[in-house]
């Protein structure tokens, strides 16, 4: 494979995000001999200091400083990528909340092939790159094959590429800016708002017994209310259940709700997604409790128990309540 | 306002063990059972409430066969005003970009303010809005989790971004925007509103009808193909606690104490 690799790197307050890390480790998958190019967009000293972080690890970076991409508004930021990458690119991209905004729309104005949320690369043969993804919530994986003669955008799932140690560099900062021009866009970012504090900090909490699609109905959440209160642990959740509005937001773990770093975590009728295991910090010791043996949660839990969550939660509560009258 | 919401059925994962078949070339398709995908759902609801509150109507489309009408009127039951199929040899084998070029004809064939997507479909990649946004040169909005109509202009809208944060941006229409699950609560369908549109006649467009290269979508315009589905053996797995329910309590009591979340 001869084509240019390039990274899209996403930053925040002038420190760059790990996927910068795992990018460059999934382009040395593509081609272990390729010079890949970052390219960061942003403005002010931030921006300066993002880029020249990234000479540590990347060989070339392509600075593409202007007021208007001050936020990274994905319409903004692929009008300039458009502007500035040769045709036949491979461009690599994290397939994080930016990412999804950002890749589909610019594979179509480079007229390029889309792969989205890669967890495996596998080489090239000939003009097609060997890809691994993932279907049904992580059931099954399949090898994609991409044609990438024309170029290709590649959105790569965070976490999927373990960064190459000992990368040294020495790279250099390459201006773009000026190949840029003025952009303009149909979307304007206004505003961010966070989260609402809930009544308890899952974040905080030693033992969470945490509950998905599972649970099956808002009255059985008390059934793990139950539970938790003996063992002095908290309800938590995944997303379904705070789709569904049994439990609020706050009591979500998962990329787009709380990171938690429990001791013990109890995780009832959860499939497991990647997005949902991304706010699992800490090495817990998880013990998964699933009827579906297939779900993708027994891949990294240390204990698994295949069996009906409503009927398996009572008898453990009563469990717990005598042990710790025993221990009393 | 005229909305269209791009839909499609999908074997139901909450409903369905996937497995491979013996072959290995595809899931084991037999006895699955199928539904509406999700996020889908969320966004034809999403579309109700707007039309509701600021008039117009509600399109369901999906690009697919005969078997995919019964997620068109399931939309209808909810309460969509039109479903269309959107259906033809030449769109077998189509990658996402082939499914954004169909439907991307059908969108100029039609005329609509704004176009609705699910954030992604259960075998899917969330990349079609995207690209049916790029080809139609509209702004797009991915993980959508509000809208409030502005005037009939422009929305404002907020997408879920890490930490449970909310961007909120202003967008003009026409535009095409994927929506996330939890953005509203989808009104329940009962058999009865399910009869109502079962005569209901749905029309189908082939690639003439829209307007479509053929040669720009199906098997032989893709760029990306699925070569098989397996199974991947990752690290070591969990260890399986055997017994009746009373004596799988006891072991995991044993082992959680050992981990100190038992005192």
């Amino acid at each position: 494979m001869t084509a240019r690799i390039f990274a899209y790197i996403v930053h925040k307050g002038g420190v760059v995000d790990d996927s910068a890390a795992e990018l460059l480790a999934a382009a040395k998958k593509i081609d272990p001999a390729a010079s890949v190019t970052a390219i960061a967009t942003g403005s002010g000293a931030e921006l300066d200091a993002v880029c020249n972080n990234l000479t540590a690890s990347y060989s070339e970076v392509w600075k593409i400083a202007s007021e208007s991409l001050a936020y990274p508004n994905a319409e903004l930021v692929r009008q300039a990528l458009a502007k500035v990458l040769p045709a036949g690119g491979l461009v690599l991209v994290s397939h994080n909340h930016f990412g999804i905004d950002l890749g589909p729309g610019l594979s179509i104005k480079l007229n390029a092939a889309f792969v989205s949320d890669v967890v495996g690369i596998d080489g090239a043969d000939g003009t097609n790159l060997k890809v691994v993804r993932q279907e049904f919530g992580g059931q099954v994986s399949t090898h994609v094959r991409c044609n990438v003669s024309a170029g290709a955008v590649i959105n790569v799932r965070p976490g999927s590429f373990k960064p190459v140690d000992g990368v040294a560099a020495a790279g250099k900062v390459v201006d773009k800016s000026a190949d840029v021009g003025a952009l303009t866009a149909k979307r304007r970012y206004l505003t961010t708002i966070a989260p609402e504090a809930g009544d308890v900090d899952i974040s905080k909490e030693a033992v969470l017994v945490s509950v998905g699609r599972g649970i099956g109905e808002k009255d059985n959440i008390a059934i793990a209310e139950e539970l938790a209160k003996a063992l002095g642990a908290v309800v938590s959740c995944s997303r379904p259940v705070v789709d569904a509005k049994w439990l609020p937001k706050s009591r979500q773990v998962g990329s787009s709700g709380q990171t938690v770093k429990p001791k013990i975590y109890l995780a009832c009728g959860i499939s497991g997604s990647f997005q949902h295991l991304a706010g699992l910090k800490g090495n817990p010791f998880i013990v998964a409790i699933n009827k579906n043996p297939k779900a993708p949660i027994f891949q990294v839990a240390e204990v698994g128990i295949v069996t009906d969550m409503l009927e398996f939660l009572p008898e453990l509560t009563e469990k717990v309540r005598e042990a710790k009258k025993v221990t009393a | 306002m005229e909305i269209l919401v791009c839909v499609r059925r999908v074997p139901d994962t909450s409903e369905n063990e996937i497995q491979l078949n013996s072959a290995g070339n595809d899931i084991e398709r037999d006895d699955l059972v199928y539904s509406i995908n999700e996020p889908d759902n969320y966004a034809v609801e999403e579309a109700l409430q707007i039309v509701a509150k600021s008039g117009g109507n509600v399109t369901v489309a999906t690009v697919g066969t005969d078997e995919d009408e019964e997620v068109l009127r399931r939309e209808m039951a909810m309460g969509a005003n039109h479903g269309v199929l959107l259906s033809d040899d030449a769109f077998n084998g189509s990658d996402g970009k082939g499914i954004a070029t169909v439907l991307k004809g059908f969108v100029q064939k039609q005329k609509f303010d704004l176009v609705l997507t699910g954030v992604q479909a259960e075998d899917g990649g969330a990349q079609v809005g995207g690209m049916l946004a790029a080809l139609l040169d509209y702004p797009f909005a991915s993980l959508v989790n509000s809208i409030d109509v502005l005037d009939g202009s422009k929305l404002k809208i907020s997408r879920e971004i890490e930490g449970g944060n909310r961007e909120m941006s202003e967008i003009d229409l026409p535009c095409v925007l994927s929506i996330q699950t939890g953005i509203n609560e989808p009104r329940y369908v009962g058999m009865r509103g399910i009869r109502q549109v079962a005569s209901v006649e749905i029309p189908t467009y082939g690639a003439s009808d829209l307007g479509v290269d053929a040669v720009s979508v199906g098997e032989a315009a893709a760029t990306v193909k699925r070569d098989d589905y397996f199974v991947p053996a990752l690290g070591k797995g969990a260890e399986i606690l055997e017994g009746t329910n009373e004596e799988i309590a006891d072991k995991l009591i044993e082992l959680m104490k050992a981990k100190g979340g038992l005192r």
